[in-house]
């Protein structure tokens, strides 16, 4: 009877082992949807504390004195916020120097014997995050609502978000006879959740315009010859999405049905124009930066790094509790929206 | 004193190694390989003694098939690793042999782009068929039925389904499954996402009713028999022949409890239909997946099978369609008139 007792107690040592990778329970669910379909949201009251943590606002700085010169009378060189005045024009910039480099402060982006100068690559990157960042709040409502997005959002006090993505090289595979891994199988790979589904989900679909769409709309087949490859590739996108806003497939499907739009919360409505958002801002704004970075901040295939949804959410499903910065900073809403520098390639030289 | 009859098995007869029953041919009792060996703590689950095994002809070529093409895909995950054993280990439940991507269709792809998923899949497949050539010889050899065989090919025909059928009238390898542990289990749930949703294919709904049905039956027959075992109910052919009272009592037990009872026999007929029909069933489904059905969700909805649930978010529409655009809010309020925007 002993070693009975033995082989039992060896085997939950094991079994307990073996759970360490999970979360302890009991999760919290919440029903979103109508009842008896599954419809919840899986919630770790454990971690909450954390979230929140990470998710509080900057303290807002005292509003600038009304009136005043504008900034373009009074400096040189102000292609986009020129239309501000000096007292708005200072104040934002402090702001984005907490929000961006609170440890190198100006001279992180300006030469501080003359702050016109545009020798460092930081300020024309900086010049062009500014033009971006208006412009989401200007077009993208669709995605970011009247809650809008600043610096912050994205760089939490940090030079660089802390979730950016690269363009993963082909598995060196030339010239081998073995080890083709189709773009997949890699273990603890953070943008499919660990799974063995495709480790680059972004440059497809974040930056390439590549079809996610896979389900036919009809119950019999009439012509849809999307692969279940394909389908695969789809599915680790999804799993990034519900990785980086930290939800379940259900936030914005109704599972029974993924692809039925009129089955699917509204959040699924968002989720689209977002996709298309990070797709723009990467073609956009990032990608015709990569030649001002310096190489130690370029990828393995040369490529300057992305954005994807975490970058923004990190974790959540309204970035920073869907509190908004933007009442604080008018400046960078859409409103104010200008646009003088066609490429910030050009106004570098 | 010790109880023979229990969870586990307490008491062991020991007895001297039995080489098996003589067969008809001289060959057949020679190649029964291995010297018997006795482990007790075998004797605890089954029976303590190992071997003799008999390889024969058919065990040989499907163990030198299977070998081929076990090698062909550790191979390939090792150099996936870059012939890192520490890797190996850390990462073989995510290595994977993928079959070629779908623009090969059903043509030879190159040996470094799924080719390699062609030749372990050619390898093993024929090392199966081989296998369940041996099981069906062996059964004639010792006078059996050929009822293990029959189920062995059950399974068989499931593999064959998802490897080879069904990628052939889809006309892509790159519709079938990849070796690979986790790498399958995605295969799994993307299959089921591609094809709007399986639960609503009829024959994986039959195919889940045999599985769970399978194990249903094998905890009512294992609890029945040991739970009359002390009365020698698991002599089952000797209470098959001669029914006695550990039969009686266990039939009177469940007709008592749901009225109808199977018999000593008629149990492992229940069992190996539930079984056998469990990758039958599921085959069929697999089979008509794609090939004959696109979306399985739209095909319940046609047949009244999905039911439909009240709308609880108001109407949520594709905004990739023209006419949504506005409407799904892809503009801003007074969008047309927000200032232009440097490209």
């Amino acid at each position: 009877m002993k070693s009975i007792r033995n082989i039992t107690l060896a085997g939950l040592a094991l079994a307990v082992l073996g759970l360490t990778g999970c979360e302890r329970l009991p999760m919290e669910t919440k029903q979103i949807g109508y009842r008896g379909t599954g419809m919840e949201q899986v919630i770790n009251p454990r971690t909450q504390a954390e979230v929140d943590k990470a998710n509080v606002l900057p303290v807002a700085l005292d509003p600038a004195p009304a009136g005043g010169p504008l900034a373009k009378n009074i400096y040189k060189n102000v292609q986009v916020l020129g239309d501000l005045t000096e007292g708005q024009f200072n104040r934002l910039m402090v702001a984005m120097t907490l929000w961006v480099a609170p440890e190198q402060g100006c001279a992180y982006c300006h030469n501080v014997q003359n702050f016109a100068d545009d020798s460092l690559y930081t300020k024309i990157v900086a010049r062009r995050m500014t033009q971006m960042t208006q412009s989401i709040n200007a077009k993208w409502q669709a995605h970011v609502g009247e809650t809008g997005v600043t610096c912050y959002t994205c760089h939490r006090g940090q030079n660089l978000p802390s979730k950016r993505w690269f363009t993963e090289p082909d598995a060196q595979m030339a010239g081998r006879l073995l080890g083709y891994d189709a773009g997949q199988n890699r273990a603890g790979v953070e943008a499919n959740a660990n799974a063995s589904l495709p480790y680059d989900p972004y440059t497809p679909y974040l930056l390439q315009d590549k079809e996610i769409r896979v389900n036919g709309s009809t119950a019999l087949p009439t012509g849809n010859r999307q692969s279940i490859k394909q389908t695969e590739w789809t599915y680790a996108l999804m799993m990034h999405m519900s990785q980086g806003l930290g939800v379940n497939c259900t936030y914005c499907h109704n599972t029974r049905a993924v692809a039925e739009w009129s089955q699917s919360p509204p959040q699924r409505v968002t989720a689209w124009h977002g996709i298309r958002m990070v797709r723009e801002i990467n073609n956009e704004y990032i990608v015709g930066l990569t030649p001002v970075h310096p190489p130690n901040r370029l990828g393995p295939t040369g490529d300057i790094s992305k954005v994807n949804c975490a970058t923004c959410h990190q974790g959540v499903n309204k970035p920073l509790g869907g509190k908004s910065m933007i009442k604080d900073h008018p400046e960078l809403s859409g409103g104010r929206l200008t646009s003088l520098v066609k490429t910030p390639v050009a106004s570098a030289q | 004193m010790a109880s023979y009859q229990n969870l586990f098995t307490q008491v062991q007869v020991e007895a001297p190694s039995y080489m098996g029953v003589p067969l008809d041919r001289p060959r057949d009792n020679n190649e029964r390989l291995l010297k018997p060996l006795h482990l007790h703590i075998l004797g605890r689950i089954g029976n303590a003694q190992i071997g003799p095994i008999y390889l024969g002809f058919l065990g040989l070529a499907s163990l030198i098939f299977f070998l081929i093409g076990f090698t062909a895909i550790g191979w390939n995950y090792l150099v996936q690793v870059n012939y890192s054993p520490i890797e190996f280990v850390r990462q073989l439940f995510w290595l994977s042999v993928d079959p070629p991507p779908p623009q090969y269709g059903l043509s030879i792809p190159p040996l470094n782009e799924g080719g390699w998923w062609l030749f372990s899949g050619f390898f093993i497949t024929v090392s199966v068929l081989l296998w369940w050539m041996r099981t069906y010889r062996r059964a004639i050899q010792l006078k059996m039925g050929t009822h293990v065989a029959w189920a062995f090919a059950a399974a068989i025909w499931l593999y064959l389904v998802l490897g080879f059928f069904r990628p052939i009238l889809m006309g892509s390898w790159g519709e079938a499954v990849p070796w690979g542990v986790f790498s399958h289990l995605d295969w799994t749930a993307a299959f089921s996402l591609r094809y709007g949703n399986l639960f609503y294919n009829p024959f994986h709904m039959l195919s889940i009713v045999f599985l769970y049905g399978s194990t249903l039956l094998f905890a009512m027959h294992g609890a029945t028999i040991l739970a009359v075992s002390r009365y020698g109910g698991e002599r089952e052919i000797e209470q098959i022949v001669d029914r006695g009272t550990a039969s009686e009592r266990a039939g009177l037990f469940w007709r008592w409890t749901m009225g109808f009872n199977a018999t000593m026999e008629s149990i492992h007929r229940w069992a190996w239909w539930f079984a056998v029909l469990t990758c039958i069933t599921g085959g069929i489904g697999i089979l008509l997946t794609g090939t004959v059905v696109d979306n399985w969700y739209l095909w319940a909805v046609k047949h009244g099978v999905a039911p439909p649930y009240p709308e609880i978010w108001g109407p949520v529409n594709d905004p990739s369609t023209a006419a949504n655009a506005v409407s799904a809010g892809a503009l801003p309020p007074g969008g047309a008139a927000a200032p232009a925007i440097a490209r």
